[in-house]
């Protein structure tokens, strides 16, 4: 049986899950072919606009920042695409700030630039947005705390239990070695959440391009637990 | 480990407000409709405080018991039935959802499927929300039997009368919400 790859929900370094953390074991509940769990939400192409994806073309003036291409494909467990399924991306502007009015980072927000897109994935599973690289930004975790830069990711896949919200994060970030969320994942599963960058995808005096595929867990596999 | 390990889960974070949520979220169906149900409810942590930063989503059958086939769950035409709903909590931890009360499903208890995200919770916790009319349907469901006898009253609502149901979350200590290993 495969490692499971998710953090704990205790994690004690990010102080936010001591509180929030369930501290009773899990129900095991047995899903039939007909549970509710193994299906999940259809969404069409008339629910989306064409500029839900280009966060770069969501204001009058363009974003500061640079700009970039993120793209790549939603596979099962086996490798198989997962096509037109709903994936949504949020994030903080160029200077690490994000557009809520909780995120107090003394640094500038910008006019043009919110951060939220969404797309649906393609007959081979691809997504694609155009968006600004996000900065690092402080938090009060601890003492001089900052995450690396990431894109906040929600995918849905073919059954709620396949339900994946995650960070991807940029190559080669000084700040990994320093994050409790970062590394609340099991230390050889840390890199799939680490996009890379693609020559192929860069665009010639327009946008760097990054490559990160999101891989979800089976449908209907084993559930793997923490006590 | 395949080749195809699956991508790990991270917090939603405290910022996905302006993200994530919409404005139909919450209406799996309209308000109007005259078997439209209320299930509201309240997010509190291990100290019993407010969760504001957190988001429910929900997946259901409809009525009648079968899954939904139908797109519309990001924008509602009000007569398909998606069976997702999506509402972040607001500051007193609350949230809300219209929908139907779900039919059974081959004979077991109906229920919704719940799942919950918030800055502190690395990956989703999963929940069932069973409904207070359906004793002896409950009485006989394998989840509900399977839970310690004193923890299944959480997951089963509470009627409020007026087609309202209340369904609180307790993430966390005392009376805490049986989640579920899905």
């Amino acid at each position: 049986m495969p490692e499971d790859p998710n953090p704990k929900y205790l994690t004690p370094e990010y102080r936010s899950s001591v509180l929030r953390a369930p501290s009773q074991p899990l129900a095991m509940p047995k899903l039939g072919p007909d549970s509710i769990e193994l299906s999940a939400p259809v969404f069409g192409p008339g629910e989306l606009a064409a500029l839900d994806s280009d966060l770069t073309q969501q204001h009058r003036g363009a974003p500061l920042g640079e700009r970039i291409i993120v793209t790549g494909r939603v596979l099962d467990s086996d490798g198989r695409a997962v096509p037109n399924t709903l994936v949504e991306v949020w994030q903080a502007n160029a200077s690490g700030r994000y557009a809520h009015a909780a995120d107090l980072h003394p640094a500038p927000l910008d006019p043009n630039f919110t951060g939220a897109g969404r797309c649906l994935t393609d007959a081979d599973g691809r997504y694609r947005f155009t968006t600004i690289k996000p900065g690092a930004y402080p938090w009060r975790n601890h003492a001089n705390a900052w995450r690396p830069a990431h894109i906040h990711f929600s995918v849905f896949g073919t059954a709620f239990t396949q339900r994946l919200v995650t960070q991807m994060y940029f190559p080669g970030d000084p700040l990994f070695a320093f994050d409790p969320i970062y590394k609340s994942v099991p230390a050889d599963a840390r890199e799939r959440m680490v996009s890379r960058f693609d020559m192929d995808v860069t665009e010639q005096e327009w946008a760097l391009g990054y490559q990160w595929d999101i891989v979800l867990r089976g449908a209907d596999a084993t559930p793997m637990e923490e006590a | 480990m395949s080749a195809y390990g699956p991508t790990p889960s991270q917090t939603v974070g405290p910022f996905f407000a302006f993200g994530l949520p919409y404005s139909d979220g919450p209406r799996v169906v309209p308000e109007w409709r005259p078997d439209a149900i209320r299930l509201r409810g309240r997010v509190t942590d291990g100290e019993g405080a407010p969760v504001p930063d957190a988001m429910i989503e929900i997946m259901q059958v409809d009525a009648e018991g079968r899954t939904p086939r139908a797109v519309g769950a990001l924008r509602r035409d009000g007569a398909d039935f998606s069976g997702f709903g999506r509402c972040d909590t607001d500051p007193a931890g609350r949230y809300w959802f219209t929908t139907l009360r779900p039919g059974p499903v081959g004979g077991a208890a109906p229920y919704i499927a719940m799942l919950v995200f918030a800055r502190g919770l690395l990956k989703p916790v999963a929940t069932r929300v069973y409904f207070p009319e359906e004793q002896s349907a409950n009485a006989a469901d394998p989840l509900l039997s399977a839970v310690p006898a004193d923890r299944r009253a959480t997951l089963v609502a509470t009627a409020e009368g007026d087609g309202s149901y209340r369904f609180d979350i307790r993430l966390q200590g005392t009376g805490e919400t049986v989640f579920l290993a899905v």
